[in-house]
């Protein structure tokens, strides 16, 4: 069974299509990287399937359950049960761009956060969990700190197991790397790369061809809101068929 | 002999401006928050009618608000009991008084945690959103927290002028420190040595809070850098 399948995404903001009818499915250990230039739609994208954004059509269904939609006044998609809405999203754990780890909460507040709150579980539960994805992103030594005194890398690997504690069925990434200095984006690739390998499912909207070449199994190039290449990385990166994703990659690999 | 033996009135009448300042001060916290809550809300009646509020409110002084409230508010009580062939209800001075103060002070501090939420990062709330939780959760775990950090030096400005201007409510018949501290410089013939006790009885209460507001504001600063400079 397919863990997320995405179904002919839309989105427009006025008479602004920004996106134009983009699907996805994703089996269990799927790593997919999203490639595209600024503008093309694919954080959009993203975020409309844990319904950040709201989608103009289109479906959105995890582990075999659709999310039920209506349409609000602008005629965009909600979800018509909150409660759908709250679960679904606990299996879709999501890593921000801008790491937006809560800042008045500690390393360790800020992961069992999620698990006490939204998932029920005991504090010490919370707390063991906690411990075991902050030991695999490195960083068990730092659990009292406030998010403000880690470094970037430091952040998104805390962002990271904070994902890991919700125990989720997709990972969804946000251009996770894009806000780092140069020399940390090396720290939180290796940790998506062991997570790959583990066999998780990930949806990864990226800069680093790198990772989309060497990581993922299914590349997606978007091109002002429409698929227009995707398919195994060699075929992708060695095999490129369309004009648009040459130019994007001799620029990207300047 | 110390005050002039008018040491026990003096402190019922601080008692008293201490208790109607809190409770007043929770009246207008909550108004606060729900006034900000409608201006920040994409629904136009709640945005236009806290605007409303608020514009009126602060635009008329705060004696006049209080004389209009106190006593038109009982007159309009009298006609809708009269109307409705119940029993006339007398607001007693001190809920008038703590109504009073409390709709006046919401309208500032309605502004005050309008700046504040706006100044709590999007991305804090959609990380609570994006990990399941309800609206009721991100307000309580994530946007309060960190709006209090913004809302407090308003919190504490609004506080003292809401604490100072308590002494109003002493024109309704309240027996807070102005009222009982000019009775007592009546009866003793020491006006200006009563009034002078309840200006001193005010900076104390003023200091005091500011040393509290002190540590609220370490408290909802943890997770903050300092600026060095």
């Amino acid at each position: 069974m397919d863990k997320l399948v995405v179904k002919d995404i839309h989105k427009k903001y006025g008479s602004h299509e920004v996106l134009k009818g983009v699907s996805l499915s994703a089996k269990a250990g799927d790593v997919i990287s999203i490639i595209g230039s600024s503008g093309s739609g694919k954080s959009t994208f993203l975020r409309c399937i844990n319904f950040l954004e709201q989608p103009s059509a289109g479906t959105i269904e995890v582990s075999g359950e659709v999310i039920n939609t209506v349409a609000d006044k602008q005629g965009n998609l909600k979800a018509a049960d909150a409660k759908q809405l709250q679960k679904m999203r606990t299996k879709l754990a999501m890593v921000f761009q801008h790491f937006n780890l809560w800042s008045h909460m500690t390393v360790l507040e800020n992961i069992i956060e999620g698990p006490i709150h939204v998932l029920g579980l005991s504090k010490d539960e919370a707390v063991g969990r906690a411990r075991k994805y902050l030991e695999k992103v490195g960083l068990q030594n730092s659990e009292d700190k406030y998010p403000a005194h880690l470094s970037g890398g430091q952040q998104q690997r805390v962002a990271i197991a904070r994902a890991l504690a919700m125990e989720p069925e997709v990972m969804l990434f946000d251009e996770p790397t894009s806000a780092l200095d140069p020399e940390l984006v090396g720290e939180v690739l290796k940790v998506m790369q062991k997570l790959a390998e583990e066999g998780r499912t990930m949806v990864v909207v990226t800069h680093e061809m790198g990772f989309a070449r060497n990581v993922s199994n299914h590349v997606i190039f978007l091109h002002q809101g429409k698929i227009e290449e995707e398919g195994k990385p060699s075929e992708v990166f060695d095999n490129t068929r369309s004009e648009r994703l040459k130019q994007f990659l001799s620029g990207s690999l300047k | 002999m110390f005050l002039y033996g008018y040491g026990p009135l003096l402190w019922a009448g601080t008692k008293l401006t201490i208790v109607l300042a809190l409770f007043s001060m929770l009246v207008a916290f909550l108004i606060g928050l729900l006034g900000a809550g409608a201006k920040l809300s994409n629904n136009p009646v709640l945005r236009w009618g806290s605007t409303a509020y608020t514009t009126i409110i602060r635009g008329i002084p705060d004696l006049v608000l209080m004389l209009l409230l106190f006593y038109s508010g009982q007159i309009w009580l009298n006609h809708l009991t009269e109307w409705m062939h119940v029993a006339q209800i007398n607001i007693d001075p001190f809920t008038a008084g703590v109504i009073t103060i409390g709709f006046i002070y919401g309208a500032y501090f309605t502004e005050t945690f309008r700046g504040a939420f706006l100044s709590v990062p999007k991305g804090q709330l959609e990380a609570g959103f994006a990990y399941g939780m309800s609206h009721w959760q991100v307000f309580h775990r994530v946007l309060f927290p960190q709006m209090m950090r913004f809302a407090l030096p308003g919190i504490g400005n609004n506080w003292q002028v809401l604490l100072k201007s308590t002494a109003l409510v002493s024109i309704i018949g309240l027996a807070d420190v102005v009222k009982l501290s000019s009775d007592a410089g009546k009866a003793t013939f020491h006006m200006f040595f009563f009034t002078l006790m309840a200006g001193v009885i005010y900076l104390l209460l003023t200091t005091l809070s500011n040393v509290i507001l002190m540590k609220l504001e370490q408290k909802y600063s943890v997770g903050v850098r300092g600026a060095d400079l």
